[in-house]
């Protein structure tokens, strides 16, 4: 009697459909990047053009070196700013965001409450901070109030959304206990809510202060303001060694940044 | 004192939790209610306090008609109900003081609840509980730094904070090893007797429920079958309440105390007999 052989049971069983699907991407690959092949589904790349691009890429990046910090009062003013903008932004979104993770909590609020709550985070969530921005400098014009705004919706969304996970994960025995003490609404928000909710909530929100400053970059660059309206800019004037006297500073302060929030986040627990 | 009549649950899912329960105590007594799991005996001291909301019936509790209060009208028949639960329940990351007092957060505004500012008789009485429950010197420990025994102490004291005219308690003992569930229960009973205040236990040890309640419910399928002195709990009562079974162990290792000697001589008559 021969050994018994076993070999692994394939993702695909029906090998027409694996080798078939297989063959498809090919296709795919082979339409999309040829030009006018298929034109449905080209990309339409000049592959003549995509060639320049590595001399062109060269030639910034000597222009780049050696980096250029002689306008650093420009530089220090854009950072300041950008700190500025995470720091006011995480404040107010730490505060905003209390009414919407506990109106986004089912176990504490009613139905219709809590979907006019998920609705609201789900809304806010949709969009990418660089439209919200986008949104922003229209309304308000260029500049750091469309940034602060930007970065407020989206931590203000961020720190409520994770709030209320944590609420509706909370063992439900310490609610029934102070709600059976004859505890209203607010008690039982300040004795079964709050002390199983602060040092996670503390936690979520120091992350997001250092992801306000990672994102208070970015806004800038649709001109709201920050470290990243002054790169635009330089990438504008093709300053290019300026632009990385700007980088490597962006490097080095969200490194600060996030080491400072890790620090923080180690100490509560 | 608690007067049930008639109480009623069918829970959304069609399950009939209580299907007409009628309880009365009109004396400060302990009243274990016994019966299997699913027999009803959570959704039964959850009406009372309407942490579930009863389908139909009554429930009395001195005058008031718990069934038909507002919601702040029920939050004021609430804090006269001191609660006691299995997992104990207390906010862990608070203070045994902090737990403590919470029984008080019916009396006191939002404010000071928010400030612990509570009045000064409360912190006394609070500070007497903790002693009496045996837990002197722990006012400033976190409750989840506690045992389990120590955590059952403070869910005491906490409802006793309350001062409360009816106890609720769900299975106190069953998180806990047999020697801290008696010495729990014993606690709970001589306290209860000490404040004069009824007690509705929830038990699924027959054996304590038999060596520390005045009385004894059992409940079946959310009926009371059986209704009576802790003496007069027979294998048949209890093939009543739980379906066949061999009692006779059960019931032989009732302790010897005063009283109940003869007791265990009846019953071993009476599972001779059957």
């Amino acid at each position: 009697m021969s050994a018994r052989v076993w070999r692994p049971p394939k993702l695909i069983v029906n090998p027409w459909v694996r080798y078939g699907l297989l063959f498809m991407v090919a296709v795919y690959l082979v339409c999309s990047l040829t030009p006018e092949l298929v034109p449905l589904v080209s990309l339409n790349i000049d592959w003549t053009r995509a060639g320049q691009g590595l001399p062109r890429a060269a030639d910034m990046f000597s222009r780049m070196f050696p980096p250029d910090f002689s306008r650093w009062e420009l530089l220090y003013k854009g950072v300041r700013e950008s700190v500025q903008m995470a720091l006011a932004a995480s404040f107010f979104g730490m505060l905003l965001s209390i009414p919407l993770g506990l109106i986004a909590a089912r176990n504490l609020v009613p139905l219709p409450v809590y979907l006019f709550g998920r609705a609201l985070l789900g809304i806010s969530r949709t969009f990418h901070e660089v439209i919200i921005a986008i949104f922003f400098v229209k309304i308000f014009g260029f500049g750091p109030l469309a940034g602060v705004l930007t970065l407020v919706v989206a931590s203000m969304s961020f720190i409520g959304k994770m709030l209320a996970e944590d609420i509706e994960n909370m063992p439900p025995g310490q609610l029934e206990a102070i709600k059976a003490t004859g505890a209203s609404f607010p008690k039982i928000l300040l004795y079964a809510v709050q002390p199983q909710m602060l040092p996670r909530y503390l936690g979520v929100s120091i992350y997001r202060l250092d992801a306000n400053i990672r994102h208070s970059t970015v806004v800038g660059i649709v001109g709201a303001g920050g470290v990243g309206q002054v790169l635009a800019a330089s990438f504008s004037r093709y300053d290019y060694d300026f632009s990385l006297a700007i980088l490597i500073t962006i490097v080095v302060l969200v490194f600060v940044g996030e080491f400072f929030s890790n620090w923080v986040r180690a100490r509560l627990r | 004192m608690l007067s049930i009549t008639d109480l009623v649950k069918v829970y959304p899912s069609g399950e009939r939790a209580l299907g007409g329960v009628n309880l009365h105590i009109d004396q400060p007594q302990v009243v274990a209610v016994i019966g299997s799991s699913g027999a009803g005996k959570s959704t039964l001291i959850r009406c009372i306090n309407r942490l579930v909301e009863p389908t139909s019936g009554r429930v009395l509790l001195k005058d008031t008609d718990v069934t038909t209060l507002s919601r702040r009208a029920l939050r004021r028949a609430r804090r006269r109900m001191g609660m006691i639960f299995q997992e104990y329940n207390l906010v862990e990351r608070l203070t045994v003081m902090e737990n403590v007092l919470s029984g008080r957060l019916g009396y006191v505004s939002s404010w000071q609840a928010y400030r612990r500012k509570y009045p000064p008789k409360d912190i006394s009485r609070a500070f007497e509980l903790l002693k009496r429950v045996g837990l002197d010197g722990y006012h400033n420990t976190r409750a989840d730094a506690l045992s389990g025994g120590q955590r059952q102490r403070v869910g005491i004291a906490r409802a006793l904070m309350q001062q409360p005219d009816l106890l609720l308690v769900d299975e106190p003992t069953a998180s806990l090893d047999p020697k801290t569930a008696r010495q729990i229960m014993r606690l709970l009973c001589e306290l209860a007797h000490e404040q004069g205040t009824p007690a509705v236990v929830n038990i699924h040890d027959v054996h304590l429920a038999q060596g520390f309640a005045d009385r004894i419910v059992g409940l079946a399928d959310g009926v009371i079958a059986f209704d009576g002195a802790a003496d007069e709990l027979t294998p048949a009562v209890l093939n009543d309440i739980y379906g066949e079974e061999d009692w006779s162990k059960t019931i032989q290792k009732t302790p010897a105390d005063q009283g109940k000697g003869k007791n265990r001589g009846t019953l071993e008559r009476e599972s001779a007999a059957g």
